[in-house]
């Protein structure tokens, strides 16, 4: 029986009499206190009652341009056309934000700009997916099939959330010090070079250092074969780099200021800085590592009004804006839609719309070995 | 009369339960969930497996990583408190003595970071010690230097930071101490020929000890417990036990563990509160000095 039930049949023997108003009433309470200390029935209750009739969906993403390009081209006229109002909120991190969803009641958060497919796959784990309704998407058919077609994978082959653009982690150099040549021949062992001891980056994120560690180990990512070797090259970075960066403004301040002359970045941030006049170089090395973010619905949200929001930004026009805004290529099959002057410009972008020439986290090895490698990669920072 | 006497018995707790509330729902309640969830375990998605379980304490406990991570932490909040102390007396004992007018205005002058984001004023060193910052830049134009010195992202600069964040507690616990002291005493010390160096190492400096032990305790504690700095301003080892929690908790979705690690830390500092205010007590250090 679930909780909905539950309420219901609690409700009908009060109406019927069979208990007093006051042990329905404590009853309630009690489910209240529950489910406000630990969450359950009371909680999802009310988000369910939340969902069913929407006044508005709550949106999290990561800000700036972003953002803004949501609020103007997929927000504002999908408020006029619907009435629901989209509440937009913010995260600095995927890691950050699924902390916050954890600690929360279905339904509290709704639809979020999320890094697949890694990500999608652990709310999968933690049974926060939902399952779209196809048919209120018709914008999806607009979507390069390789990027959808991991997600469906994990989920069984329905679908909790859409692909919404693009990018890689590259290697990122001061041609000031480093030239386009060096930066080929040495690939990802670049940054494991002693010539730049002190000058070198790298994000403090255990999948990337691992990652790393694997091509410059001479392994493939998705298929480990000697991580002690791994931990050594990542031992080797630590040791040789200034900082672990945090964040995309970490990155683009470091390389900017010169503090640090190469690091991994993403390429959004790196074009951002080339636009912005400074000489940095970017290489995706042999094997190197693609990303896609998608527009996750959590579980126990408004799901037609998620759909139809979802559809509002897949519609061309507001994922085009939202991917100049970016720096990072939408979603969109190039062979399907016509992407306009820019984008093709833009850092990883595949005309083909195969993405063959992209590598990916494979989400189930690297879920598998996420508690362990996490918490080793935590103790090799450290100096172990 | 009894019926008089119960109510005289009630009317304290009565009159403690909206403060009693409080602190049971916001510290005490919270704390204990805590506890329990030290007790469960995480499960290879990221889920809480509820239950029953001594795994997370045996590793906290047992491995030797967290002691040298909580080793270094203390070590970190040892080196900031005693900067602060150093540096942080001067001008209290300033402000304390100072006949200007504007006293009001250098307290003002004390408050005046509260009203800037911690995160802000830490992040302010990079411009101040980067590459391309102010002292570079200043030594670079000066001649005094060829190539910029690399200065941020190691240990001192994590202390550098804390100190700056601690600083004006350390000085407002001095001022109010030094403020409190009767000024006819260092005269009377004088009078009995004492240097005016003398008079303030046998009488000032002794009776300020409770406001600097009281400034040191907060500087230490706040410093432990922190784990911005570390992140902005430290290098890829540099990490305090704090950031272990946040790791845990945020990157890892081990809020067992975090939650383990987090207890840990907290009974430590706890208990160098309880021992501070039992043996070191504010009371203690002003008669020790009698």
């Amino acid at each position: 029986m679930d909780d909905t039930k539950r309420y219901e049949r609690l409700l009908n023997r009060f109406r019927d009499g069979d208990i007093s108003r006051r042990t329905f009433l404590t009853a309630l309470g009690a489910a209240g206190v529950t489910a406000g200390i630990t969450g359950g029935p009371m909680g999802m209750l009310a988000r369910k009652a939340m969902a069913a009739t929407p006044e508005q969906v709550r949106f999290d993403g990561w800000g700036g341009v972003v953002s803004e390009a949501f609020e103007k081209y997929a927000f504002a006229p999908y408020t006029e056309k619907t009435g629901i109002d989209v509440v937009s909120g913010t995260f600095g991190g995927a890691d950050e934000y699924i902390a916050r969803v954890k600690a929360s009641q279905p339904g509290e958060f709704n639809l979020a700009h999320l890094s697949g497919v890694f990500d999608y796959a652990r709310y999968h784990g933690l049974e926060l997916t939902s399952e779209l309704n196809e048919a209120n998407i018709p914008n999806l058919k607009n979507v390069i099939p390789t990027l959808i077609d991991p997600l469906r994978k994990i989920t069984g082959g329905t679908l909790s959330a859409v692909p919404y653009d693009y990018g890689t982690t590259g290697i990122a150099y001061n041609r000031k010090y480093i030239s386009d040549d060096e930066a080929k021949a040495k690939g990802a062992k670049l940054m494991v070079d002693e010539a730049y001891k002190g000058k070198i980056g790298g994000w403090g994120e255990w999948k990337t250092r691992i990652w790393y560690g694997a091509l410059q180990s001479d392994q493939d990512p998705n298929g480990i074969k000697d991580i002690d070797a791994v931990w050594d090259m990542i031992r080797a970075h630590r040791d040789l780099a200034l900082k672990y960066w945090s964040s995309g403004a970490e990155l683009m301040s470091l390389l900017a200021e010169e503090e640090i002359y190469v690091t991994e970045g993403w390429s959004g941030r790196i074009k951002a800085l080339q636009d912005q006049g400074h000489d940095i170089g970017y290489l995706d090395p042999a094997g190197g590592l693609g990303w896609q973010e998608c527009l996750f619905v959590l579980r126990g949200s408004p799901m037609a009004a998620c759909e139809e929001l979802l559809n509002f930004m897949l519609e061309p026009e507001v994922a085009i804006a939202v991917a100049e805004g970016q720096s990072y290529p939408p979603a969109l099959d190039p062979q399907k839609i016509e992407l306009g002057d820019t984008i093709p410009t833009l850092p990883a972008f595949d005309p083909s719309g195969t993405l063959a020439s992209l590598s990916f986290f494979d989400p189930a090895y690297w879920n598998e070995n996420e508690a362990d490698w996490s918490k080793t990669f935590s103790r090799v920072q450290r100096g172990y | 009369m009894a019926a008089d006497a119960a109510g005289a018995r009630r009317t304290p707790w009565m009159l403690l339960s909206p403060s009693l509330a409080t602190i049971s729902l916001l510290l005490i309640v919270p704390m204990l969930f805590i506890v329990v969830y030290s007790f469960w375990l995480r499960t290879a998605t990221g889920a809480d497996q509820v239950g029953f379980y001594f795994d997370n304490w045996i590793e906290v406990l047992g491995d030797r990583f967290y002691r040298d991570i909580l080793f270094q932490t203390l070590l970190i909040a040892f080196y900031t408190t005693v900067i602060c102390a150093l540096v942080g007396y001067i001008p209290a004992y300033f402000v304390a003595n100072t006949r200007m007018k504007s006293k009001a205005f250098l307290l003002l002058l004390l408050m005046l970071p509260f009203w800037i984001s911690y995160i802000i004023r830490t992040m302010s060193w990079i411009n101040i010690l980067g590459t391309s910052g102010a002292l570079n830049t200043l030594f670079l134009s000066m001649g005094i230097i060829d190539d910029p010195i690399q200065m941020l992202y190691n240990q001192q600069t994590v202390v550098l930071g804390l100190v700056h964040y601690l600083l004006p507690f350390m000085i407002l616990n001095v001022y109010v101490s030094l403020d409190g002291i009767d000024k006819n005493l260092t005269e009377a010390a004088k009078s009995l020929g004492c240097t005016g160096f003398q008079a303030f190492r046998e009488v000032t400096l002794p009776l300020s000890m409770p406001g600097l032990a009281a400034g040191s305790l907060l500087c230490f504690v706040l410093a432990a417990g922190t784990y911005i700095t570390p992140i902005v301003l430290g290098g890829p080892r540099d990490a305090m036990f704090a950031n272990l929690v946040f790791e845990a908790i945020v990157t890892q979705l081990n809020w067992p563990l975090g939650s383990a690690l987090s207890l840990v830390l907290l009974a430590l500092l706890g208990a160098l509160v309880v021992i501070y205010t039992r043996y070191l007590g504010i009371d203690q250090i002003a008669k020790s000095f009698k």
